[in-house]
Formats: structure tokens, C-alpha cells, sequence
């Protein structure tokens, strides 16, 4: 996949992003910029409509699906920092509109036109980092959208790759499930807290520095859980790293 | 069958609780995933043995009306006996017909989740007749009074320690250690004797054969041939799904389905029983009846369930999920625990009974990924949780703050305001970074720290940086 010059990207920043942790959408905008691309921030943009979706409020969940692609009109490309999201926009959108003759099509081509952010840098701008340094251990933990539902796998790694100094350890069931899940969570918070507490302890096994992901609701709930535990491990998203911005606060830290 | 449904959370709970039963839970399906993994390893043409698999069972399933006749016609020619059981119900009455007619006082069985699903345990007491299962693990759940927690390992959520306690209170004499090979030999010798005695055998099917009539059962111990050839009668249910065109077909399917379940190549028996005895066979039951069950199947093939259809039963979706393997498949409260059973048990038993086995779920697809014959199962329960939503069986609490958020959703300017005095308020139950107790959020904060937010949302600091070259200092991140 090759992009055509200075293509024009709409940055979708995501609710979580937007509320939690603003640092992820800047990296993406700097990122994006570095791989030369003309980035915007369409206002329009609200939530992907995941909870929705994964409610079964089907009705609420294309409704909002209908106002991200008007949004996003014009873009060449629309990127966001999360695999699940992304995995929302590219399988659910296509299907939820379907049977609607005038947004079907519309749909479709959005959702080719829609890549997580680290898929996006490697595979269709070739991007990688340049003269990025970080002395430190990581390991990486797969979210499970990303991985299943839209292939991302080497493109972080390779990403990761390009910053010097950054030892990279693998972490035991990189490729299962942190207990996330959106609402799962609360719903099922007690199963959620077993799932995610062997997470933890995986992640505590490796001895890394630093635990690196790519989707902020994952990252919030394993980073929650070893904060809980006392672990000393801090967490980023996989583009705050490959920004170079990992030199301030980690998910949790106030700087 | 019927198990009441209510109270997962509660029967999760208690699962989470106990530590013996997460010991047993990790060294099963642990095994299992291993092993799986070394045989799909040493099995290069997987993929497309996966996709032969599913064209096979879509094909019977668009044809089902096809090769059920075609099956009934070449199993009576053989000579066998076809019934058909629309419900749990008739199939009960069927086989129990069948045992009292024979004036049966003793049935083996052999391993069969259908025969869970009907209920059949239940009936065969109920009309008095003595059951003794026969499968190792039935056994030791029989001994037990319980029901299975795993398709493939009915006992899985007992560890051989256990197991060697009941054994000792139930085996006359007493197994004289607790080594596995010595409670196999105890259980060997308990139920030899009921092998030879029995007047009806039962077992399931893994393939019903449509051009021979045949039925396939695979097990790993022998006990299902000691239960279908010394008895008078044989009696074999099986769902209708379990169709195959030829003998060649279920050998494409047993290839993905033993490597699937356990991780071997071939399990130890692979069995086709095609009619009673003949004349001249050494051995062999005088009368076969097979009892063809549909139970909601039918249904199924008209709905967007259909794909469900296509499952051969290997246990795969549980072993490598993260909820069954946290919570074992008791907790499931249907006959099918684990992400099958999510999407088959509101088929059984009601979606209002079971309306949280498909909510119960992270949607992280590693079920589909490792299924063999292509089931997309996070979609199959998602088609549930989009019922459950239409037919206003969600909370009443969740149904109005998916209302409220939704409605903000749709409106950018309130949506925004919204995340601006959200991450304000969030900021004022923390401190130095973290939440550690949050009202409406106890679910997140019960068991995990909340990250405090930086402060101002992105689109916040994006507008009022956007001529200034927003986030190049880094400042902006934090208040």
C-alpha cells in the first residue's frame, strides 16, 4: 500500500483519548505529521458508537456510525490511536448500514479509507521513527481488536523497533485478552478483576520498565490494576514511545 | 436441560472463589491450548482443512432436508430404527419407551452432551431404570451428582486429588493409592461388571453418515464399544447437525476435531456402528434405534444463528477463553458452558433465562480464531446481545445511561462539554495521579485504580492551541 503525497488525514482521537489522556491524540497529530501528512481534528467527531454497539442498541450505534462518516468526508484517510475503535469503524460500520441504500456504500468506503494509527504509519506511509532514543525495558501486550480484527501485530513491534536503546521483552500471553472489554469490566467486574490480576502478574514476570499498548482502555485497566498492586511498572501507548514522548508522566503519573 | 438460569453473577462469584477449582480449570484447558497449539504446528494444511470443514457443514445444513433422508433411508436399511424427537421432551419419551419396552433394569451410557441436553440422566431415573456411565470422567460426575463443566473433560473442574477421595468413598474395595493408573484399574473394575450386565447401551454421535446409514463415535477409552456392542439394544441420539454426506467427510471433520479438542492426531477409538447385528457377527446389539433430535436446531437454520450449526463439539472456544478460564463451566448454568454455550444456551433455555452468558463476554475473538470450523462467535453473541437489547430485557439502569450517553453522543457541542466537566469532576475524587474509589464506577474502582485525568480534554487544548502548534511543548498535557 503506498498513500498518495501529503495525503490529508482526519485524526479521530477517540472519548477515551480525548478525556483521559489528550498526550496519545497530540503524539498521533506529531507522528502523523513526521510521515508528512496534513492533519486535522474534524469537531464534529463524538464517540465511534462501541458501547452501543456492544449494548446490542443497534439503532443508537448506526445513528452515531452516520455521523462519524459525515464527519469524516473529504479525508483521505481517517486515523485513530486505537485498534478497537478502528475494528469498529472498519467491520461494524459496513454491516450496521448495510441495508441502508444511501449510507451502504458510504460506509464501505469509509471504512477502507480508516486505519489504526500504527498500521497506518507502517503500511500505508512506510513511516519509522528517526533519532528516537529511550534507555529503558518494555514489554508489549497485544489488544485484542487490533490483533483479531484488523492484523496489527509487526507494525508496532517494528515500530518500537526504531527507537534506540529500547529493549524490547516478551510478555507471556501477549495475544489474550487484558479483561478490558468495554462495559465488560463493570458489568462483570469481578471476572474482569481475575483476568486482568494473571495480567499483571505477567506483566510484573517480565521486570520491564514499562508496559506498552495500543489501545488507552486496555492500557487503563492493566495499568489500574498494577498501580492496585504496586508495581512500579509505568505505562504508555506504543505512539507516545515512538514520539519520543515517554519522557514525561506514564498513564496515572502527574507531572 | 432446564438448570435454572438465574444468578450467573452470583454462581461466578463463587467460582472465582475457589481456588481448587481455578487449580483444576488451568491445568485442563492449559493442557489443552499446548498441546492444540503443537498439533496445529505440525498440521501445515490447517487453514484449508478449516475451510473444507465449514464448506462441509454448510453444505449438509443448506441440504439438511436432503441427507435426513437419505441417512433415515440407509440406517433402516441396515436395520436400524429411526425415530424423530422435535423436543427434549419426545426424545426423553422416545428412549424411555425404548428401555421400559425392553424391560430394561440396567443402561450403560457412553459420553454424549445431547443426552445432557434432553435431560436424559433425569429421565432414566425418574422411569426407574438404573444408569451407570461409563466414560471416566461421567463416572466420577455421576459419583459426584453433577453435571458436566466441559464438553470435551466432563470432570475437568475436579482435580485428581478429589477425584481420588470419591473414589475411595464409592469403589468397593477402595483404589489402594492415588496414582492416576490405579484409580483407572478401580474404575476399570467397577464397571466392567456393568458392561456385561446391562440390557440397553446409549450413546451419542460424533458424524451421523447419510450414504451408509452409519454413526461415528470417537472416544479415547473404549468404553463407549464395551456400551454399544454387549447390550441387547443400542440406543444412539444425536442432533441433527451431526449429518456428514459420506464416511470420507467425517474423516476430513475428525482430522480438525481430535487435533481441536486434545491435541492428538486420532483419538484411540474411532467407531462406525451401521445396523444391529447381522447374522454371522460374533457380536453386536439385536436392535439399533437411533433418535434423530432437532430441539431448536431447525429454528436456528432459519435464523442468524445458523453458522452455529456448523459446530463438531471440541471444546477449542472454552479452552481459550478468559472468562471460562476464570470461572469453569459450572458457572454457565446451561448443558454448553464457554462461548458455545453462550451463544446455544438462550437457543435451549430462553434468552430472558440466560441473558447474561452473551454479555459475559470481552469480544476479544481469540474463540473464533481458534475454532475449526470457522463459527464467528463474538458476532453470534453480539446477534444475542442486539435481541436482548430489542426485546427490553436489559436493566433498566443501563438501557437509560446508554439513552443519556447516546443522546450527548449525537449533539458534538454537548458531547464535548460533557467530557470537559466529566474529566473535571473525575479529577476531584484523586489524587497524585490515580483514583482509588469512584461513585457509579465501584465495578472499576473495586479492583483497579483509575488514571487521573490530565485535566483539559484533547479538543480543549486542540482549538485553543491550533494557531500556536499545539502539543510541541508537552505542558499541554497536564494542568
Amino acid at each position: 500500500m503506498s498513500a498518495k503525497p501529503n495525503p490529508r488525514v482526519g485524526l479521530f482521537v477517540t472519548c477515551l483519548v480525548d478525556a483521559i489522556r489528550p498526550g496519545i491524540g497530540f503524539a498521533a497529530i506529531q507522528l502523523l505529521e513526521e510521515a508528512g501528512c496534513r492533519v486535522e481534528v474534524p469537531q464534529a467527531q463524538t464517540c465511534c458508537g462501541q458501547p452501543a454497539l456492544n449494548s446490542g442498541d443497534d439503532k443508537d450505534a448506526a445513528d452515531l456510525a452516520r455521523r462519524t462518516i459525515a464527519a469524516f468526508e473529504g479525508h483521505d484517510y481517517v486515523v485513530l490511536p486505537s485498534g478497537s475503535c478502528a475494528g469498529t469503524m472498519v467491520h461494524a460500520y459496513p454491516e450496521l448500514l448495510a441495508g441502508d441504500p444511501e449510507w451502504a456504500a458510504r460506509a464501505r468506503d469509509f471504512a477502507a479509507r480508516t486505519h489504526e494509527i500504527t498500521s497506518f504509519l507502517v503500511d500505508v506511509m512506510g513511516y519509522r521513527p528517526r533519532g528516537r532514543r529511550l534507555d529503558a525495558t518494555a514489554t508489549y501486550h497485544d489488544s485484542c481488536a487490533g490483533l483479531r480484527e484488523l492484523g496489527i501485530a509487526a507494525q508496532p513491534r517494528a515500530l518500537l523497533a526504531s527507537v534506540e536503546g529500547l529493549e524490547m521483552r516478551g510478555l507471556e500471553g501477549n495475544d489474550v485478552c487484558c479483561g478490558f472489554g468495554g462495559t465488560f469490566c463493570v458489568k462483570y467486574s469481578s471476572i474482569s478483576n481475575a483476568i486482568v490480576t494473571e495480567k499483571a502478574e505477567a506483566v510484573e514476570r517480565t521486570g520491564a520498565d514499562l508496559l506498552l499498548s495500543g489501545d488507552l482502555g486496555c492500557l487503563m485497566n492493566m495499568a489500574g490494576k498494577l498501580h492496585r498492586r504496586g508495581a512500579k511498572t509505568r505505562c504508555f501507548h506504543t505512539i507516545e514511545v515512538v514520539a519520543g514522548r515517554a519522557g514525561g508522566p506514564a498513564i496515572g503519573e502527574e507531572g | 436441560m432446564n438448570a435454572p438460569q438465574q444468578g450467573f453473577k452470583e454462581r461466578a462469584d463463587a467460582a472465582l472463589k475457589n481456588a481448587v477449582l481455578k487449580i483444576a480449570i488451568d491445568r485442563t484447558t492449559g493442557n489443552a491450548e499446548r498441546k492444540r497449539a503443537v498439533a496445529i504446528a505440525a498440521f501445515p494444511e490447517f487453514q484449508a482443512a478449516r475451510a473444507r470443514g465449514r464448506a462441509i457443514k454448510d453444505h449438509v445444513i443448506a441440504h439438511l432436508d436432503h441427507y435426513l433422508e437419505m441417512f433415515e433411508r440407509n440406517a433402516t436399511a441396515a436395520g436400524a430404527t429411526v425415530h424423530w424427537a422435535s423436543d427434549d421432551a419426545e426424545a426423553r419419551a422416545i428412549i424411555t419407551r425404548i428401555c421400559l419396552e425392553a424391560d430394561a433394569k440396567l443402561v450403560t451410557r457412553a459420553k454424549s452432551m445431547l443426552g445432557e441436553e434432553i435431560g436424559l440422566p433425569h429421565a432414566l431415573a425418574d422411569a426407574g431404570i438404573e444408569r451407570v456411565e461409563t466414560d471416566l470422567a461421567e463416572h466420577i460426575i455421576q459419583l459426584a451428582g453433577e453435571r458436566p463443566s466441559h464438553i470435551v473433560w466432563p470432570a475437568m473442574h475436579r482435580t485428581r486429588e478429589q477425584v481420588a477421595i470419591l473414589f475411595k468413598e464409592a469403589h468397593h474395595p477402595p483404589p489402594a493409592a492415588d496414582d492416576p493408573a490405579t484409580m483407572v484399574q478401580s474404575a476399570r473394575r467397577e464397571l466392567r461388571a456393568k458392561f456385561l450386565g446391562a440390557d440397553v447401551g446409549i450413546s451419542g454421535a460424533n458424524f451421523l453418515v447419510a450414504d451408509t446409514g452409519a454413526t461415528c463415535t470417537v472416544t479415547n477409552e473404549g468404553n463407549a464399544e464395551l456400551t454399544t456392542t454387549p447390550p441387547r439394544i443400542h440406543i444412539v441420539t444425536a442432533g441433527i447437525e451431526k449429518l456428514v454426506p459420506s464416511t470420507a467427510h467425517a474423516f476430513a471433520l475428525l482430522r480438525l476435531l481430535v487435533r481441536s479438542a486434545t491435541g492428538g492426531e486420532m483419538t484411540q477409538y474411532t467407531t462406525f456402528h451401521c445396523g444391529p447385528k447381522r447374522p454371522g457377527d460374533a457380536d453386536g446389539p439385536e436392535e439399533m434405534h437411533i433418535v434423530l433430535v432437532d430441539n431448536g436446531r431447525t429454528r436456528m437454520l432459519a435464523d442468524e444463528f445458523r453458522p452455529m450449526l456448523r459446530c463438531i463439539r471440541c471444546g477449542a472456544c472454552m479452552n481459550h477463553c478468559v472468562v471460562y478460564r476464570q470461572i469453569g463451566g459450572h458457572a454457565y448454568g446451561g448443558t454448553y458452558p464457554g462461548p458455545m454455550g453462550a451463544v446455544l444456551t438462550p437457543v435451549l433455555d430462553g434468552l430472558a433465562q440466560s441473558r447474561d452468558l452473551p454479555h459475559a463476554c470481552t469480544m476479544n475473538g481469540r474463540c473464533a480464531e481458534v475454532c475449526p470450523v470457522e463459527i464467528p462467535l463474538p458476532t453470534l453473541l453480539r446477534a444475542w446481545r442486539t435481541r436482548s437489547w430489542r426485546e427490553r430485557l436489559e436493566p433498566r439502569s443501563v438501557r437509560a445511561a446508554l439513552g443519556l450517553w447516546a443522546m450527548a453522543a449525537r449533539r458534538p457541542w454537548l458531547y464535548l462539554l460533557g467530557s470537559r466537566i466529566g474529566v473535571r469532576a473525575l479529577r476531584l475524587f484523586g489524587r497524585r495521579g490515580w483514583i482509588g474509589s469512584l461513585p457509579l464506577a465501584g465495578g472499576w474502582t473495586a479492583y483497579r485504580d483509575m488514571p487521573r485525568p490530565s485535566g483539559r480534554t484533547f479538543m480543549e487544548q486542540y482549538r485553543a492551541g491550533q494557531a500556536g502548534r499545539a502539543g510541541q511543548t508537552g505542558r499541554e498535557t497536564r494542568k
